[in-house]
């Protein structure tokens, strides 16, 4: 369990990072919080020539708000997106998730763009970011481009994020009155990736869903955004049929990798079991319960 | 006149039997002081890598070691092809088989040891490792004990292809090991022909590993100008692995030093020899540098020391009532790929035959046939006497399924059953004498304490809406402190341990024993047992173990013998001392000897106050002033040989709650109540139940080792291995009953392994009863979310 | 390839050390600078064994680079006593019988003295989850979770620290 030798590059700014990513590109591989590609590498399953930590980088740390949107800094770690008095009130589904990943060593390093960029469908902020509506801001040599969480995960490990691209920001819009959101997790045990989970956010008109999303961690190569599901429960009041139809929808578009958490039948009815409490926690909190 | 108050105060200062006095080890743990085999630092230790198989059945077509070699920093790289002079790339098992060291012409489980890169450091010894070019040709892998028993099945062994015999008896098949047999086969089937009732239940202990946070290593230390070979390493049985060494090596024992220093746990996993040790002693014997090899997780998981894999098929015969008549118990038993499990010699089975448990079954058969696979290879005991939890487990399952089948309350069926308190000693169908217990007792304590009406009512209106809870019963004998030498022996040597403890003249005290404390206390415990006997503080009594050039010769610690036995030595010995002391004291008194009484610490003269000698005293005098003829000094020496082994026992209930949409189970509620005889230390018997329990819950519920078809190992770390934390490890409520052992010198039984042995059985029958009312009679352990569904979705119970 | 010069603080003190940038904080810290207080329990940071303070806060020392390291402030279990005085945490694990092999102790402490920091009056749930990154396979937690809880009473007491 010993990484394969590399030269280690430790970027002050966000400049100097996106220089060193150009000039090394494929050999190269952006360290953020370490904890899903050090032990790649310990394995050797990863050895890169090159390894560019970002984690002294002081403009990709960071919550603030600016225009009715929540910008997150990438390199913010887990347990700093857990204690954001700012989340807590404008994106309450990202420390909700947050509490819910690793535990609170790996959570202290753990960063939410290593957990976006990673690709990794067991990931559990890429249904949050769908989720919320999120947006990612990508920086390369030619600037930067925002591209929406939707669309963002193309497959296992593969994202739109180019070789020469960082991600650098999160964004996302601030919760209006009325919403309920909520992420259900199922797990095997502390540390582990979700068996099945479902990250949902709704705002109530009066009793009336006026908006809704769904979307599902783990039970395909990328998160899963049920918008079948969503389109079935919005402009209605929800009730238990209703959410009953829409935990069928959700399983219709799982396509899950059998492991030792469960084959491909379990995992879809978890999804569906997860997408149902989701539904529920989310509909009592949006009513303030 | 002593007063009473002044007694107590005399007896509580010695910190005695039954005193919860703070451990003696824990101020180095807590400071980072601890002196682990990975923390030792030798001048000019040089580090050893295993390359592994990737491959589960292959032939090695050819080793190529150019490229490891030419690496800066690299200094060996040992194959079979360099062990064979030496006549060590096969060593001798416990079992009677062989275990290729490094593989030799083929590899038969996944991560089997290849070879061993020795370089300047770890870091260069890993990228050596992975410059070994190893070309293989893959042959199918059997990983299915039944499979592996088939006439066409693959051949694994093709070193003992032709053999008629394999260590322990003729074989039948190329796959096959042994089969052992016990008791009365022609009477149990007779009883079965004519019984009222029969149940008949197959089911499967899985392959677990015991998964010490510490992985095995070590450091071997070949002193070339002196000829003399030290080796640090994580054992359970120092003395024994010296033997073997020698056996092994040609160097004579006397040249050889073993060294168990701090444990990170073993739980069994430290018994064995393992290939890993083997190659860094002949590193260091050829490069005449110490070399440390240190195992990874995956090492630690895929190779040393698996558990189980019991495959079992129980069946009982009874009467309408419910009284059992007969038990018949058939075993596959899949020992991987080399018969290298740890048991006493003459036990393949281990100590398996005391499934007749905690009852009165008149006629008994037990058949286990050993199988290779191709997984690693082992079968040790993971927290338990030899085989005990496979053996509880099936007769605590199958009375459970009798009951049901017969529709009487679970607890009342065990307590018709059970052996009578007046029944003791008691000798079972299968030959064990019992030494003592008290189980009605126990139960009944348990019942009452849980309102155990009161949660099968409360069972029986969540039944009734459709929610799924469980209650699990586990009333089980142990059978601990292996043991008699009649019966056990390990190649050869007779399973005694023992006890030197040396009286100084101040009166402090050193005690070495042939055991080895993995984190039970002995440090502590053992000086309580001397404290009493000797009446000198247990504060001034210092313990070691674990270094064979200063312990005695024991057989070391696994399978609770450490009490039973190396506590038994040490009381046995202090007695010597008592002896001696006796003498000196009369002779100090000027009395005859029959004139003096023992009260605590010291001798007095029968009704004559003041007149007494203090054990203080008595030491100051061994060492200047004793009886003509007598030699100077206090010591003794004392080798144990138990006249039985003891037989701990306990009841458990388990309250579990299952998450019918979900299969998660919680585990509500568990009180365990253990009879572990006498109590030496209250606190530490209290957190070896705790950890034994959670070790019992990792087990139940989540533990697994799994392979794929082609003998992949797919939970190779703890990513995938479960080990709870303590945020899913259940509270446990504690309670006991005192039956002393009859035989042992202070009563006490041993008691670490019960709350393993006991607890799995109790959370397995905890789960199966939350489906029993469906008809089910038994589940695929471990218990986890996705298991257990499996058994709710079959039932529609998940139907919205 | 070329070693690396690294300078941080150990338990207050400069340190100063040549390593590869592949060399993990865990293997610099046991076999360079002889804190072999924090273990190597399972590599893929799941046991919390190799648990260190980096500064102020707890993480996996198995699973961050040496280099990482670089002039910031690391507390291992060597430095958790002051003056020869044990830290609370320490007395409570003794007296709590929170330990038995010892091997996950050195983590178990050092992750419960920031956990303590964090959350000063902890419930028992809090304590189970706070301690969650730590693996103990001895003591069944219910000891530990003692421990911390009079460490927290004692701490308190002290007014803090």
């Amino acid at each position: 369990m010993i990484p394969a030798t590399f030269e280690y590059h430790a970027p002050s700014n966000l400049k100097e990072a996106i220089r060193l990513l150009g000039e090394h590109n494929s050999g190269a591989k952006i360290l953020a919080g370490g904890h899903s590609l050090l032990p790649m590498m310990k394995l050797r399953f990863a050895a890169p020539a090159h390894l560019i930590d970002l984690n002294r980088v002081p403009e990709l740390k960071g919550i603030r708000e600016q225009g009715g949107m929540i910008r997150i800094g990438a390199m913010t770690t887990e347990n700093e997106i857990i204690a954001s008095e700012l989340l807590r009130t404008k994106c309450p589904l990202l420390p909700e998730a947050a509490r819910q990943i690793a535990d609170p060593q790996v959570r202290n390093c753990g960063t939410v763009g290593g957990d976006i960029a990673h690709g990794d469908p067991g990931n559990d902020h890429p249904a949050i970011a769908l989720a919320t509506e999120a947006s990612f801001v990508l920086t390369g040599p030619k600037g930067e481009r925002t591209v929406a969480a939707d669309g963002f995960f193309l497959g296992t490990y593969s994202t739109q994020l180019q070789a020469d691209e960082i991600l650098t920001e999160i964004r996302v819009p601030a919760i209006g009155k009325g919403t309920g959101w909520a992420y259900c997790k199922l797990k095997r045990k502390t540390g582990d990736f979700a068996t099945a989970a479902a990250a949902v956010q709704l705002q109530l008109d009066g009793n009336t869903c006026k908006k809704i999303v769904i979307a599902l961690t783990n039970v395909a190569p990328t998160a899963l955004k049920a918008k079948d599901a969503a389109a079935l429960l919005t402009g209605k009041t929800i009730d238990d049929k209703l959410i009953e139809q829409a935990a069928q929808k959700v399983m219709s578009i799982c396509d899950p990798a059998e492991d030792l958490r469960g084959d491909r039948e379990y995992k879809t009815h978890m999804a569906a079991e997860m997408t149902r409490r989701a539904i529920r926690l989310a509909l009592e909190r949006a009513k303030g319960k | 006149m002593a007063t009473t108050a002044e007694r107590v105060e005399r007896e509580a200062k010695l910190e005695g039997v039954g005193c919860a006095r703070k451990r003696k080890e824990d101020p180095r743990f807590i400071q980072g002081k601890g002196n682990y085999v990975d923390d030792l630092k030798l001048p000019g230790t040089v580090f050893g890598v295993v390359v592994r198989s990737p491959y589960a059945h292959a032939r090695i077509k050819s080793i190529n070691k150019d490229k490891a070699l030419k690496l800066p920093g690299v200094l060996a790289v040992l194959t079979a092809n360099d062990l064979k002079p030496l006549k060590l790339h096969w060593m001798p098992t416990l079992a009677g088989d062989v275990q290729a060291v490094l593989a030799d012409e083929k590899v038969c489980f996944q991560y089997q040891e290849v070879a061993m890169v020795i370089a300047e450091n770890r870091y260069i010894a890993a990228d050596g490792a992975d410059l070994v070019e190893v070309e293989y040709e893959e042959l199918p892998a059997v990983v299915d004990p039944h499979k592996a028993l088939e006439p066409n099945a693959p051949v694994i062994r093709d070193d003992i292809k032709d053999k008629k015999e394999a260590g322990q008896g003729p074989r039948r098949h190329h796959n096959h090991i042994f089969t052992w047999e016990v008791g009365d086969k022609a009477g149990t089937d007779k009883v079965f022909q004519s019984a009222e009732v029969t149940v008949k239940q197959a089911m499967v202990n899985p392959r677990v590993h015991p998964c010490p946070l510490e992985t095995c290593g070590c450091v071997a230390s070949f002193d070339k100008v002196r000829g003399e070979l030290t080796v640090y390493m994580t054992s359970q049985a120092p003395h024994v692995i010296r033997t073997v060494v020698s056996l092994l090596s040609g160097l004579p024992e006397s040249k050889i030093r073993v060294v168990s220093p701090d444990i990170g746990g073993g739980f069994g996993n430290k018994v064995g020899v393992y290939p890993g040790y083997v190659c860094a002693i002949v590193a260091s014997i050829v490069l005449g540098r110490p070399v440390k090899w240190i195992e990874t997780r995956i090492e630690n998981l895929a190779t040393t020391a698996f558990a189980r894999d019991y495959h079992l098929v129980g069946e009982l015969a009874a009467d309408k009532n419910g009284r059992i008549k007969a038990l018949r118990v058939n075993v596959i038993a899949d020992h991987g790929a080399f018969n290298s499990h740890a048991q006493p010699t003459k036990w393949p089975a281990g100590l398996f035959s005391i499934c007749t448990g905690s009852y009165d079954i008149p006629v008994a058969h037990v058949k286990v046939d050993g199988v290779y696979t191709n997984k690693a290879p082992g079968g040790v005991a993971y927290r338990c006497s030899f085989r005990v939890t496979e053996a509880v487990h099936l007769i605590e399952r199958m009375i459970d399924v009798l009951a049901q089948k017969l529709n009487v309350d679970k607890a009342e069926i065990r307590m018709r059953n059970f052996i009578k308190r007046e029944q003791f000693p008691y000798t079972s169908a299968l030959g064990w004498q019992y030494d003592s217990g008290d189980y009605h007792t126990a139960l009944k304590k348990v019942l009452d304490a849980v309102n155990y009406p009161a949660l099968r009512k409360e069972q029986e209106e969540k039944r009734k809406r459709g929610e799924l809870m469980g209650i699990g019963l586990c009333t089980f004998t142990e059978i601990v402190g292996a043991g008699p030498t009649k019966a056990c022996d390990i190649l050869g040597i007779g399973m005694f341990d023992s006890a030197e403890i040396r009286v100084h003249p101040t009166g402090s005290v050193i005690a070495r024993m042939g055991t080895i404390t993995q984190g039970q206390g002995h440090a502590t415990t053992y000086a309580q047992i001397i404290a009493s006997e000797l009446g000198l503080p247990s504060e001034n009594i210092q313990i070691e173990e674990g270094d064979t050039s200063t312990a005695p010769y024991g057989l070391g610690t696994y399978g609770s013998r450490s009490t039973p036995v190396g506590g038994a030595a040490t009381a046995m010995a202090a007695r010597k001392i008592r002896d001696k002391a006796r003498k000196i004291a009369a002779h100090l008194l000027e009395v005859p000897e029959g004139d003096l009484e023992w009260d605590i610490d010291r001798f007095k003269v029968k009704g004559v106050p003041g007149q007494e000698k203090t054990m203080k005293e008595i030491a100051w005098a061994a060492y200047n002033n004793v009886p003509e003829g007598m030699e100077m000094g206090l010591e003794a020496v004392d080798y144990y040989d138990p006249p039985n082994f003891t037989y701990p026992f306990g009841a458990y209930l388990a309250v579990v709650d299952i998450d019918r949409y979900t299969g998660e189970t919680k585990v509500r509620r568990f009180y365990a109540l253990d009879d572990c005889g006498t109590r030496i230390n209250p606190m530490i018997i209290e957190g070896q139940i705790h950890g034994g329990l959670t070790e019992a819950f990792a087990v139940a519920m989540g533990q697994k080792l799994e392979f794929d078809e082609g003998g992949n190992l797919l939970s190779n770390s703890l990513m995938d291995y479960f080990v709870p934390t303590a945020a899913e490890t259940p509270k446990w409520e504690l309670d006991h009953t005192v039956t002393k052992s009859p035989h042992h010198p202070i009563g006490a039984k041993g008691v670490a392994e019960s709350p393993h042995v006991g607890g799995i059985p109790c959370l397995n029958n905890a789960v199966v009863d939350a489906f029993a009312h469906l008809g089910v009679t038994d589940m695929e352990m471990p218990h986890t979310a996705y298991s257990v569904w499996k058994t709710i979705h079959k039932l529609g119970l998940d139907k919205r | 390839m070329a070693k690396t010069h690294i300078s941080f603080n150990l338990n207050g003190r400069p340190v100063d050390v040549l390593a590869e940038p592949r060399e993990l904080l865990i293997h610099v810290l046991r076999e360079q600078l002889a804190h072999t207080g924090p273990h190597i329990g399972c590599e893929t940071s799941h046991c919390g064994a190799c648990t260190v303070d980096l500064n102020g806060r707890s993480v996996k020392s198995c699973t961050v680079l040496a280099v990482q390291a670089q002039g910031g402030n690391v507390l291992t279990v060597e430095g958790l006593a002051t003056n020869g005085t044990l830290h609370p945490l320490q007395e409570e694990f003794m007296q709590q019988h929170g330990l038995q092999c010892g091997f996950c102790t050195p983590g178990m402490l050092v992750r419960a003295y920031r956990f303590l920091q964090e959350n000063p009056n902890p419930s028992e749930e809090e304590i189970r989850t706070g301690m969650s990154g730590n693996i103990c396979r001895c003591t069944g937690y219910q000891n530990i979770v003692k421990a911390v809880q009079h460490a927290a009473k004692r701490l308190q007491a002290a007014g803090g620290k």
